[in-house]
């Protein structure tokens, strides 16, 4: 049985723990749900909401923020 | 900063219900460190300030956000969808911005061709149509052709951004005429956006009568930046006073400006 399961975080396969959930997602990769936008299987989800969602295998994850642009 | 033209007869620029006192908006992209950015939209005076949306870097090779060196409170942050080719992409790309929750402002960019990033219009009415109805205030990067601006208008957007020449070229205000037309037609706020090289571009932008000017490069890639956002804040002003004040008309011959008479046999 594995003990990981794969997901694609900003188009990197990533592996991650089975039943995670995107809050804890963020924390494993050390980013603050304050300042990043979730984007889940082409669906937002709010910030209040990311400890409710749980990440199944082959997932498709995009996390987004404000940088400089014109 | 106030001149006694703009404190008599000029009125505050209003997009989407907000005020702004500046009618420079600046861009964050290019600089080559985040102090010149901060120092230079300092100096610019701009209360509009542009922002993009990217993937997080998760090995944090590059930068963090650019929200770590402006003040949401202090600067309106105007979210673009630079880089979407197609409606969809810029309506995934708005909805994103407006989840960070700064607020339902939008630059509105489908960009249609690589080489001279000029808009899809096509793709750009499309966006605008779902995002307004989607509660969005749109301010639509177009190129100066008035029917797409008057459909822009049409289709609700907040505000209308003609390019002066294409972004990051720097060529100055190419079709003043149809800027000028875009600005006598619409109802809604022109704001130009892109192509202004130097001071004298802006001056000669803002003295087509239009209600603002959005730009990036011409300040981030000045060799000072911080001097050049400041000549970009004097020139919008000049231009805009002097637009206000109401040019004489040209003529093909001269006129002297002496008296003709009182001179000596």
């Amino acid at each position: 049985m594995n003990d990981t399961i794969d997901v694609v975080i900003n188009g990197e396969r990533r592996a991650i723990a089975p039943g995670a959930t995107l809050l804890e997602v963020l924390a494993e990769l050390a980013l603050d749900p304050r300042a990043v936008v979730v984007e889940h299987n082409r669906r937002i989800v709010r910030r209040p909401a990311l400890g409710d969602v749980r990440v199944a295998p082959g997932d498709a994850i995009e996390l987004v923020h404000f940088v400089g642009g014109g | 900063m106030t001149t006694a033209v703009d404190l008599v007869r000029d009125a505050p620029l209003t997009i989407g219900g907000r005020t702004f006192q500046s009618r420079l908006m600046v861009g964050t992209g290019k600089y080559k460190d985040h102090d010149t950015m901060t120092r230079a939209i300092e100096a610019s005076g701009a209360e509009i300030v542009t922002v993009a949306v990217r993937r997080v870097d998760l090995d944090r090779s590059k930068e963090a956000s650019v929200l770590h060196y402006l003040d949401p409170k202090r600067f309106f942050l105007l979210a673009n969808t630079a880089g979407c080719y197609t409606a969809s992409d810029a309506i995934r790309y708005a909805r994103l911005a407006r989840e960070a929750g700064f607020n339902d402002f939008v630059k509105l960019e489908v960009i249609g061709d690589e080489e001279t990033l000029l808009p899809d219009v096509q793709g750009l009415l499309d966006a605008a149509v779902v995002l307004v109805k989607e509660g969005f205030h749109v301010l639509a990067y177009t190129n100066e052709d008035l029917v797409t601006a008057l459909r822009l208008e049409d289709a609700g957007c907040a505000a209308v951004m003609p390019l002066a020449s294409p972004i990051g070229s720097g060529l100055g205000l190419l079709n003043p005429f149809s800027v000028r037309t875009i600005k006598r037609r619409l109802h809604v706020p022109v704001v130009v956006d892109a192509g202004v090289g130097t001071a004298s571009d802006a001056c000669v932008t803002m003295e087509q009568g239009v209600d603002g000017i959005l730009m990036n490069t011409a300040i981030a890639a000045a060799q000072d930046p911080v001097a050049m956002a400041h000549a970009m804040r004097l020139a919008v002003e000049a231009g805009r006073a002097a637009f206000l004040a109401g040019r004489m008309p040209r003529r093909e011959v001269a006129m002297p400006s002496s008296p003709v008479e009182g001179m000596l046999d």
